[in-house]
């Protein structure tokens, strides 16, 4: 695959260990998806702890950065969930970092997309609707699964409503997960495979005049990623809030 | 690999495109499965992303965010001080500016109330240096007026007298007979009052 690796738009999501480990007869290893999820910690500390390290009350260029993006998670939660919502604030600002990061790291040429992993994007959809449940059962008890029964509909109407809600309810960790990860690998393969044409033609005698028609279309699609990137996180935040919102409020 | 590159070259567009597509295609056929979907790592990922994640959660709940926060809310009672401090010094400003200029309005009547008294007292001062002076000059002209008159009483009773004498001796040359004092008298007395 040496000859093929520049143009092979799927190289880039592969797995390679970096440093072996095995204990229990489990693959543990500290991979390149393991570098860059420490990387992704490393930039989000390094903006929000040394960024608000002065404390200043006039801040610089980096501690308005580390304000905004509180100011702006805070925002989105008591915008969904009120006040009380703000109980989750430190797991919904997690989230939404850690996930804008990745997708962000992954615009870097020759990095590992972290969020193009389907069992990421499962564990992360997995975490909220355990929270979902567990803190929606622990605050509410079984008055929480009356999230389930719509009010103020026929009772008959209830035999088909339950389920129906009750799918939609066991789909959302699904599709909450597929999205970012659809998204994101769609994304890379496409810039990929656009870039891998610009290679192909510029090898294609005469028909490398046509070369710069895929580039363009790379470097659009390169500022689309951007803004997918930027978008797949903020939705990605959104709907844990959302979700999260029926955990704290769950008559309808 | 090598032929279909070559290949590519020969045909062109369509087969450059194509030749990128058999190629991953080959890859991910090679490897078995979508690197994606190879359970091979699912655990080493998992884990990673535990300990991460957790890392992250911990570092943003227990430093970053009461941090930003705390700075956050000092910021907005800073302002909310500032701006308090900002209205009382106003309010300060209004009532001293209020002050001065009613300490003005006073000043100024005062002073026009005292120029109207130094007016007035200075017109009454000159109306009675006026009166003074108009009075003793009346008095002075009266006494020149006396005087003029007195004068000249005076001065025709010793007209009448020279002229009854001259008039007694003209007739006396005249006529050898001297006329009475008497008559002489009446005489000057009917020609001067005529």
């Amino acid at each position: 695959m040496a000859a093929g690796g520049g143009i092979d738009p799927i190289h880039q999501f592969e797995i390679k260990p970096i440093l072996g480990l095995r204990p229990f007869g489990l693959d543990l290893s500290f991979t390149n998806a393991s570098l860059f999820m420490v990387v992704a910690v490393a930039v989000i500390s390094a903006i929000m702890i040394y960024g608000s390290s002065q404390r200043a009350t006039v801040p610089g260029r980096l501690q308005s950065l580390a304000e905004m993006l509180y100011e702006f998670v805070a925002s989105t939660i008591t915008g969904v969930m009120g006040r009380d919502g703000m109980r989750f604030f430190p797991f919904v600002f997690s989230l939404f970092m850690f996930v804008l990061t990745a997708n962000l790291l992954g615009m870097v040429p020759g990095s590992f997309t972290v969020t193009s992993q389907v069992v990421v994007t499962a564990a992360f959809a997995l975490l909220v609707m355990s929270i979902v449940l567990v803190y929606g059962v622990m605050k509410h008890g079984s008055h929480f699964f009356g999230l389930f029964v719509p009010s103020g509909v026929h009772p008959l109407m209830l035999i088909i409503l339950v389920p129906i809600e009750v799918v939609s309810f066991v789909s959302r960790p699904i599709s909450l997960s597929l999205r970012l990860f659809g998204n994101m690998l769609a994304g890379h393969i496409a810039l990929k495979v656009f870039g891998g044409f610009v290679v192909a033609l510029t090898g294609a005698g005469v028909y490398a005049t046509l070369a710069p028609l895929p580039l363009f279309l790379a470097v659009a699609l390169t500022a689309l990623e951007f803004l997918v990137a930027a978008l797949q996180a903020y939705i990605f935040a959104i709907l844990t809030c959302v979700y999260l919102n029926d955990a704290l409020h769950p008559g309808h | 690999m090598q032929v279909r590159a070559s290949r590519a070259q020969r045909i062109g567009v369509v087969s450059a495109a194509a030749s990128v597509m058999a190629v991953s295609a080959d890859t991910a056929f090679a490897k078995g499965a979508f690197p994606p979907f190879d359970p091979t790592f699912f655990a080493s990922q998992i884990f990673w992303l535990a300990i991460s994640f957790g890392a992250l959660y911990w570092l943003m709940s227990r430093v970053a965010l009461p941090r930003v926060g705390e700075v956050l809310a000092e910021r907005s009672t800073t302002i909310a001080r500032d701006l308090d401090q900002a209205t009382e010094i106003h309010a300060k400003v209004e009532a001293v500016a209020k002050d001065h200029e009613q300490a003005l309005a006073e000043s100024r009547r005062n002073a026009q109330a005292i120029a109207q008294e130094a007016r007035t007292a200075s017109a009454r001062e000159t109306d009675a240096k006026r009166h003074a002076t108009e009075a003793e000059l009346g008095a002075k002209l009266a006494a020149a007026e006396k005087t003029i008159a007195d004068r000249k009483t005076a001065a025709m009773k010793h007209v009448e007298t020279i002229a009854a004498g001259a008039a007694a001796e003209i007739v006396g040359k005249l006529t050898g007979q001297s006329p009475t004092d008497a008559e002489t008298a009446a005489a000057v007395k009917s020609v001067l009052s005529a």
